[in-house]
């Protein structure tokens, strides 16, 4: 485990094994089909032209905890101002935030990670131009939103989940958290440096 | 970095709608348990073109206040960056300035 480093020519360089890489899809996945799961607008699935001409969208904040603080009320004190706001916003930033992990897991696919895992030993090296790395680092931001979330990871616990035994679930989901956080402090580095 | 439709003004039934208009907003960054101080540092850097202290200053506000100001203007300007704030998974919110 290394983490990225800064590509020639901007963006960055990673090398995962497998695991890690099979990992991330799975994470990424979770992501998309959360993402595309709780219906967004009413119309989905419409036909075409009907789904264009209509502009509405969701008014109120989703019921998923991870959905609620992936897309935060804009206006916590005007409810009628929120709900506007979310119908015009919602929609996009669920296609832009699933785009983003449809990335990672295109990425790792191309760069040689097989539909199963089945073999050890393998390396996948990852290449990101600039534009590719700061869609990783956003989709790094959600995938670890929706873990935190789901843990309930609060300001200033890391005593709580040092002090959880190893054969707890959640440590493992923590140790999991922590990985994702580690690659985008070392992907944020690579890019700034 | 992938585009996001823009936010639409919101309608109002005030008649005087353009003094409504016209009256300045911000975008409040709020802190959160999660997003490192790398990480937040890097998107007012990126989304706003703010220079490196200034962005430092802004992240530190929010971690060690629970929130930052971060942008003012129009409203619709205001729903952009919070748009874009969402975007990048900051927790942010519209604040109208008194």
């Amino acid at each position: 485990m290394t983490g990225f480093e800064p590509r020639r020519g901007g963006g960055a360089v990673a090398t995962f094994s497998g695991f890690e890489a099979d990992l991330l899809r799975s994470l990424a996945s979770q992501l998309v089909e959360l993402l595309r799961n709780e219906v967004a607008a009413p119309t989905e699935g419409a036909d075409p032209l009907e789904r264009l001409l209509d502009f509405s969208g969701p008014t109120t904040e989703p019921d998923d905890p991870v959905l609620a603080r992936l897309f935060p009320t804009a206006y916590p004190d005007d409810e009628e101002a929120a709900g506007e706001f979310r119908r015009f916003t919602e929609g996009g930033l669920r296609d832009a935030k699933a785009r983003s992990a449809v990335l990672i897991i295109d990425t790792l696919e191309e760069a040689g990670l097989p539909p199963e895992l089945d073999e050890d030993g393998l390396h996948i090296d990852v290449e990101l131009v600039p534009e590719d790395a700061a869609s990783w680092l956003r989709s790094f931001t959600d995938v670890r939103l929706a873990l935190a979330t789901r843990l309930g990871v609060e300001e200033g616990d890391e005593d709580f989940w040092m002090s959880l035994p190893d054969d707890d679930p959640r440590t493992h989901v923590h140790d999991i958290y922590e990985w994702v956080g580690y690659l985008q402090e070392t992907l944020v580095l690579a890019l700034s440096g | 970095m992938s585009a996001v439709s823009t936010p639409m003004p919101v309608e109002t039934e005030e008649p005087d709608q353009a003094l409504v208009v016209d009256r300045p907003w911000s975008t409040v960054v709020w802190n959160d348990p999660v997003n490192l101080m790398s990480y937040v540092t890097y998107v007012f850097q990126a989304y706003f073109g703010y220079p490196k202290k200034k962005a430092e200053k802004l992240m530190m506000q929010v971690h060690e206040d629970g929130r930052s100001t971060v942008s003012h203007g129009s409203r619709e300007e205001m729903e952009r960056d919070v748009q874009a704030m969402h975007e990048y998974g900051l927790w942010a919110t519209m604040e109208k300035v008194e």
